[in-house]
């Protein structure tokens, strides 16, 4: 009898226990101060309001192999992803991400906008919803500059007025957009020059003119580290990395907001997800990308809002206190000049001009 | 007595002839050996020999193809890729036909991110096209030919054909080309164009750099090894956990404590200008190059250079130098003709796992590096992570695997398995 109890004891025990798992989600992100401000301004919230427990898993670096593999096994542990936008331009054409219809599964704006015309042009792909609009731009050390500090991103390619060295990112994205424009491309002329042989040597001719004074970063987290301790005096990142360490770790680097080249981050939801949690991704996914979540998220974190409706209401840091907003990528006085990211050429071109560019650093 | 035993076989025990009796003992032995190991042959045949087997496969395997457009690849046959014409419109009617069943499938963006390897391009081609020909009923929408180069000029491009006709087949050699620098086209194997040829001096480099710093581990940790060997075994414990403590300090660490060593603002870069040895201007260019990675890399692998050594240097007795010496022999005699050819063993061992080691290694070369100092292992770590080209990474990985395989050969010819001890 004792026996049968504590057998019928632990069966519900381990039944209810099994019901509270499945009120688990795991949300990939990319870890660090961007996984904590997600986690403030998001998934707090989120679970307090309807009890789910989130899990955060830290792989979106690895995201898309990983999606793609877990496709093939057939076993999708993720529920929502982290992707920047061209991952999910990748994972939406590989069919392993699912389509989103911004009319019924996403939020209007307050004042009655639809979803769609509230992100506007960000919506670059049926499968992503864009969170945050962040912006590759230059940080230099102001006491290492002379006494001009530089004002356009031509400075990074002018060894005369600015000697030392500079820090640049592994891979020819950005690079190439803005060695042809120093070159004397316009603007407007870029991607067309870009998608020929001609212009991709152009480019590279032009990087050439730098290249023994250049480090290569490929992680987010080494210009600043090369800023701070003065290997570099000029380098491009990630503008968040920057504010980083110019508010929060006070070192003498100043922003070179010029020819910044804007980015989006956003969730994906991934292809061939059960019923039930289809919809719980889909809830949460309403939840998190209405107009005050995004801009909650800027209290944490300079990047800016993807959603018209949201950037008036970006308000102070949450511990340092400064307003956000002329730290935005986005803000007027910052975005005088800049670039959106070209999906649609990077998709097709990225593979092919990526070798070139390897062959070419390893000359 | 003696000549009868050479006019009849010998006789066991229990009767049998002593061959055969020997043969089926020995035949036990070994079926109880393999019934002992059996567990873990199935354990590493189902986790290691099949996965890894089934991700080389990918490096030949291209049924994407056939599997998306059946009918175009069937009608493609009759067209001649060489000639510069445009394909008749047949193959037209049998692409729009596939194609619209495969934007109802969602895979024809699949189809096009897998061509894109082949040719810049591609991948929009299919997806914007899908927009357009998902509407068209293949039955009665026809000819097609105008109406598929209206709705994207890229259909009325020869060079868009020939490529679906060159990769057309279930099993393509494209990627093992692709891993040697050249490529399949309609006019044969051809190279690749020289701003893109980069795998094979990746691969030598990495060959090369691997080898010097399977050398400097050698160097280096022969010494050790030898002290450790005989100093009494007090000292020797302390000093073998001070070899060991690297190992439990994360790799990162690690090598980022390199790049605060090695930078030209470095501890070492700061320390020589103090002394006065390096002029301010002047400071060593010591990472971001060859020389950075061979250090660091030296660094993390000199352990499993130690060890076997150490285990196989325990094992030789003392008294033979002592003889030697005793026979008249100098100090470096001693050493070079007994001593250190019964450490061969060990030093061979070493050499195998740092060489193993050293040549998949990408994180420590990505950062410190710069670069010089990349390996094949970053451009294969690229092509599963980012460019999703699996097929490429695959054939790489199968060439480096190769590869590891003659140079084990190759070892086995001149010094001899046999000669690899662990202790």
């Amino acid at each position: 009898m004792k026996f049968t109890k504590t057998l019928l004891a632990t069966t519900a025990l381990t039944v209810a226990a099994g019901a509270a798992l499945a009120q688990d989600m795991t949300i990939v992100s990319w870890g660090g101060a961007y996984s904590k401000s997600q986690l403030k301004a998001y998934h707090e919230p989120y679970s307090a309001k309807t009890g789910v427990n989130i899990i955060n898993d830290d792989s979106s670096a690895e995201a898309v192999a990983k999606l793609r593999a877990m496709n093939e096994a057939g076993n999708i542990t993720w529920d929502v992803v982290d992707v920047v936008a061209s991952d999910a331009i990748r994972l939406c054409d590989e069919g392993l991400a699912l389509e989103i219809d911004p009319a019924t599964q996403l939020a209007p704006a307050p004042d009655g906008t639809s979803a769609a015309d509230d992100f506007g042009d960000l919506m670059v792909s049926s499968c992503f919803i864009p969170q945050i609009v962040y912006s590759t731009t230059f940080g230099y050390r102001t006491d290492l500059v002379g006494d001009t500090p530089p004002s356009d991103v031509c400075a990074v390619f002018d060894l005369e007025t600015y000697p030392g060295k500079r820090s640049l990112e592994k891979r020819p994205i950005n690079n190439m957009e803005w060695a042809l424009l120093c070159d004397g491309v316009a603007k407007s002329d870029v991607y067309d020059v870009l998608a020929t042989d001609e212009g991709q040597n152009q480019a590279l001719a032009k990087l050439d003119t730098i290249k023994d004074s250049v480090v290569w970063w490929s992680a987010g987290a080494d210009t600043p580290q090369l800023l701070a301790d003065g290997e570099v005096i000029m380098g491009s990142t990630y503008n968040g990395r920057l504010f980083s360490v110019i508010e929060e770790q006070k070192q003498p680097v100043a922003m070179l907001w010029d020819a910044q080249v804007f980015d989006l981050d956003g969730w994906i939801i991934p292809a061939g997800l059960s019923e039930e949690r289809k919809q719980r991704a889909l809830d949460y996914i309403y939840f998190a990308t209405d107009t005050q979540r995004l801009a909650d998220q800027a209290k944490y974190i300079s990047y800016g809002p993807a959603r018209a409706s949201s950037a008036p209401l970006v308000g102070k840091h949450a511990d340092l206190g400064i307003e956000m907003a002329p730290h935005m990528p986005t803000d007027p006085n910052n975005a005088k000049n800049t670039f959106l990211y070209n999906y649609e050429f990077w998709a097709d071109y990225r593979d092919d001009i990526d070798a070139k560019f390897q062959a070419w650093l390893a000359q | 007595m003696t000549d009868s035993s050479a006019h009849q076989p010998m006789i066991a025990a229990d009767g049998l002839p002593l061959k055969k009796s020997l043969a089926r003992s020995l035949r036990r032995e070994k079926t109880r050996a393999l019934l002992l190991i059996a567990p873990l042959l199935v354990f590493v045949l189902l986790t290691f020999i099949f996965p890894i087997g089934s991700m080389l496969f990918r490096s030949v395997e291209n049924e994407i193809v056939s599997n998306i457009l059946p009918r175009t690849v069937v009608e493609l046959e009759n067209w001649d890729a060489t000639l510069g014409e445009l394909p008749d419109e047949a193959v037209y009617a049998a692409f729009v036909a596939d194609f619209v069943a495969a934007v109802e499938e969602k895979n024809h963006t699949r189809l096009g991110s897998r061509l894109n390897y082949e040719s810049s391009g591609m991948s929009s081609l299919f997806r914007k096209s899908g927009r357009k020909v998902a509407k068209w009923n293949p039955e009665t929408d026809g000819p097609f030919k105008e109406k598929l180069i209206k709705a994207d000029k890229g259909w009325g491009d020869p060079e868009t054909w020939a490529i679906i006709k060159t990769h057309s087949g279930k099993y393509t050699n494209g990627y093992f080309l692709n891993a040697v620098d050249m490529q399949r086209t309609p006019n044969g194997i051809e190279a690749q164009p020289e701003s893109k040829q980069i795998l094979i001096k990746l691969f030598l480099r990495t060959v090369k750099m691997s080898l010097i710093i399977t050398a400097s581990c050698i160097l280096l940790g022969y010494p050790v090894a030898w002290i450790l060997a005989n100093l009494p075994s007090r000292s020797a414990n302390l000093l073998m956990i001070l070899v060991l403590l690297p190992f439990w300090t994360s790799l990162l660490v690690r090598t980022s404590a390199w790049k605060v060593m090695l930078q030209n603002q470095g501890v070492i870069n700061d320390t020589l200008v103090w002394l006065g040895l390096v002029s301010n201007d002047a400071r060593l260019e010591i990472i971001n190059n060859q020389f950075g990675t061979i250090v660091a890399m030296t660094h993390i692998l000199l352990p499993f250079m130690i060890l076997p050594m150490y285990s196989v240097m325990q094992t030789i007795p003392p008294t033979y130098l002592r003889a030697a010496k005793s026979l008249g022999a100098t100090n470096w005699t001693a050493f070079w003709r007994v001593y250190f050819p019964q450490s061969i063993p060990g030093i061979g061992a070493g050499s195998i796992l740092v060489f193993i080691l050293a040549i998949g290694y990408y994180i420590t070369p990505e950062i410190v590096g710069g670069t010089e100092g990349v390996f094949i292992s970053n451009r294969i770590a690229y092509h599963i992570s980012s460019s999703l080209n699996w097929g490429l990474a695959a054939a790489l990985g199968a060439i480096l695997l190769v590869v590891v395989l003659v140079l084990y050969w190759a070892y086995d010819k001149i010094v001899g398995i046999d000669n690899v001890k662990l202790g």
